[in-house]
């Protein structure tokens, strides 16, 4: 028989290498697959993980890098602070299509105005529209013990379906021929999250997040509310003797990472969706979840993780296009990472004991 | 602990496989490209979907068997609509392609910026409006199939109830709708027709549940907008029936399949690339129906009688030559207003034309969402 035996003190140099060793067992597996589907592992993994960073037309690649992990990183920073605390909000999704269409709502509302004012106007409201959102399952959550979990998922489908309203409804665009899609932001200068620089693919959202890795670098370390939250996570009855509100806690973690989720849907939707669209929700605020872990819930490390799992991203479609690997295998490599990440984990806070006897 | 054994076996055999590929990949990298025609398809679903992405990848296929060593082709599958198609159309840009189709309504806009980046290659972007000097347009009048269906499904029905899975409400759904329904009508003055919207294109799962709760509802025979074959498995399964839809998908209905609406692509992408090689490309705005093959009827099932059969090719042929319009007057809009005097027929463009089309006809239940 196998058994997991806890491991009194877990290695804190593994526990940092546990995302390193996962991508190398990603590697290696998938390039098994790729070998099963009669393809180049080595050429594969090449142009997953290298061409978009220095192989031909990296110049181009590596901007799209950044507008891909943009958004991953900032919505894994909100979720950091409360799966630290152990809040888990698993509806990122949905308050990034809040952000998304309140904020693009509010910038619609004024079509066609010209001010500098709209765009900072919609990046409050966006941020706003996901702090809101997800203060259904915090009010839930203190008000009726509502499990948070299970509310802010289901947000999420709810969120698609107003946004499907929305679209085909009051905020459709009323030169488009009757599409459920709204106008273009990308037409409408003042409220356009452009690219900054020609062909860098840095917009406004890729500098607030770079900002908000230094601010919760700065929170997580030196800040009360860093301690606080660690401790709240590590030693709840701890924290509730040092004074933490647990009520609070769940209010601020929820709130924060709705609010950074809010604001980088806005950032999407104004700058590389370009509209609202009911194919604008493509996973962010889910993938942002694996980013979060695979960063191990700090700020450098989901920068970094950001910066993966886009690559893969993009390098994927590279794959895709010039091996001509269906996509599925590429969604398999990804999982992978997830998979592997929790497996080394297990294996550093655990141990394997192989016993004589029968059930445990 | 020790290292169990398995563990370096595998790690030793993986090391080996890798070392055995390796020494073949830099044969295929060496391969002199030469001045092929590069042509780059994104495609919205998976190849396959046995629908509409399959029946554009068959398309691809046929550009490849028609020019061979000339031209070469890649896609890329599953591209979701926004900033990725983006990305993904400027690789296959940066890559070296002349000619790109983008084959889905939501990379209008994408197409379009793209296209700006590179004015020297070639762009198709089908289902759209939105042309510039190099990107073209391209659909296929589906609707004519849908009357040749609806046709058949008004006589075939004898709960007098069809049951419609419709994907998102743009004017080439609700077209499809009417179209479906004005011909079903026009044999069967009591058919009704129940709508479910499942606002996606792909998902076999919501497909399903659509077909499900349109049979739990009456319906007999089954019509979808969307792109997988699951509607057409649950209409096997109930025992009623269905037709194709994007392609021929007899393979999952046997039973249930009446005919079936098939998109044939491969002509007019074989026109393009021919087009793009001899360099007489030019930016265009394509609408094809049953007449230049692009729209095609599946075989009808053996389940339909004869005189249908018959009245069915009758109309199709009609189509074809353009004796008969899909949508002849006298036709109403569903809140009485009149449309179509009695023998007008519809306009492509400007007010209350096809390209534009936000109504359902006089008779059809239910509310286009808003």
């Amino acid at each position: 028989m196998i058994r997991l035996e806890q491991r009194a003190n877990p290695s804190k140099e593994m526990v940092m290498w546990t995302p390193v060793i996962a991508v190398i067992a990603t590697m290696i597996v998938g390039g098994l697959l790729f070998v099963a589907l009669g393809k180049n592992p080595f050429e594969a993994i090449r142009m997953i993980f290298w061409d978009p960073l220095m192989g031909a037309n990296a110049s181009y690649y590596r901007g799209q890098i950044l507008v891909k992990a943009a958004p991953l990183i900032m919505i894994a920073l909100g979720l950091s602070f409360g799966f630290r605390a152990g809040i888990w909000n698993i509806g990122a999704e949905g308050q990034f299509i809040m952000g998304a269409v309140v904020g693009g709502a509010t910038g619609l509302a004024l079509y066609p105005m010209d001010s500098f004012i709209v765009f900072p106007l919609m990046i409050v409201m966006g941020a706003l529209g996901g702090f809101l959102w997800a203060m259904i399952p915090a009010v839930l959550k203190i008000k009726f013990n509502a499990n948070e979990i299970l509310v802010s998922l289901m947000l999420v489908y709810v969120a698609i379906n107003f946004l499907s309203g929305m679209v085909t409804g009051v905020l459709r665009n009323p030169d488009g021929f009757n599409f459920p899609e709204s106008r273009s932001f990308q037409e409408f200068p003042a409220a356009n999250n452009a690219e900054l620089w020609a062909g860098t693919g840095v917009h406004w959202g890729v500098l607030v997040t770079l900002g908000l890795v230094v601010a919760a670098y700065v929170i997580l370390t030196r800040h009360i509310f860093g301690f606080n939250i660690r401790l709240a996570g590590q030693a709840p009855r701890a924290a509730k003797f040092a004074g933490v509100s647990p009520n609070k806690m769940i209010a601020i973690c929820l709130g924060l990472s709705g609010a950074l989720a809010g604001m980088a849907g806005l950032f999407e939707v104004t700058g590389p969706a370009g509209k609202l669209s009911t194919t604008f929700p493509v996973g962010y605020g889910f993938t942002a979840i694996i980013v979060a872990f695979l960063g191990r819930l700090h700020p450098i490390g989901i920068l970094l993780a950001g910066l993966l799992l886009a690559v893969t991203y993009v390098g994927g479609d590279i794959i895709q296009s010039k091996l001509s690997l269906p996509k599925a295998s590429i969604q398999v490599f990804q999982g992978m990472l997830l998979f592997f990440l929790l497996a080394v984990d297990v294996l550093v806070n655990f141990r394997i004991r192989l016993t004589n006897q029968g059930a445990v | 602990m020790k290292f169990p054994k398995w563990i370096i076996l595998v790690l030793a055999a993986a090391v080996a496989a890798y070392i055995y590929i390796s020494g073949q990949s830099d044969k295929d990298m060496a391969e002199v490209e030469g001045d092929k025609t590069k042509v780059g398809f994104v495609y919205v679903g998976p190849v396959g979907d046995f629908g509409w992405s399959y029946e554009h990848d068959q398309g691809r296929q046929a550009v490849e068997a028609e020019f061979g060593d000339k031209v070469e082709t890649m896609f890329v599958e599953s591209v979701p609509e926004g900033a990725d198609s983006e990305r993904v159309m400027t690789q296959m840009a940066l890559d070296g392609a002349d000619l790109i189709f983008t084959t889905s309504f939501g990379y209008m806009d994408p197409t379009i910026n793209v296209a700006k980046k590179f004015p020297n290659v070639k762009f198709e972007h089908a289902t759209g409006y939105k042309q510039a000097d190099n990107v073209s347009t391209y659909s296929a009048r589906f609707y004519e199939g849908r009357s040749v269906i609806g046709h058949i499904a008004g006589h075939m029905t004898e709960s007098n109830t069809i049951g419609y899975i419709a994907s998102f409400p743009i004017p080439e759904v609700i077209r499809g709708i009417n179209s479906a329904y004005i011909a079903a009508k026009a044999v069967n003055p009591d058919v009704k027709m129940k709508i479910v919207w499942v606002y996606t294109w792909f998902d076999p799962g919501k497909e399903a549940d659509a077909a499900t709760a349109l049979i739990e509802q009456g319906a007999d025979i089954i019509m979808q907008h969307t792109d997988s074959p699951a509607a057409m498995t649950i209409a096997e399964e109930k025992g009623i029936l269905a037709f194709g839809q994007a392609s021929d998908m007899k393979q999952f209905g046997p039973n249930a399949r009446l005919s079936s609406i098939i998109d044939d692509w491969a002509p007019y992408y074989i026109a393009r690339t021919k087009a793009v090689m001899d360099g007489t490309w030019e930016s265009t705005a394509t609408w094809d129906g049953i007449k230049e093959g692009m729209v095609a009827i599946g075989d009808f099932s053996d389940k339909i009688p004869a005189d249908v059969q018959a009245s069915a090719t009758a109309l199709k042929e009609a189509l074809s030559a353009g004796t008969t319009h899909s949508f002849t007057g006298p036709l109403n809009k569903q809140d009485g207003t009149p449309w179509l005097a009695a023998g007008e027929t519809a306009t492509d463009f400007g007010d209350d034309g096809l390209a534009g089309m936000n109504f359902y006809v006089e008779g059809v239940e239910g509310d286009v969402p808003q």
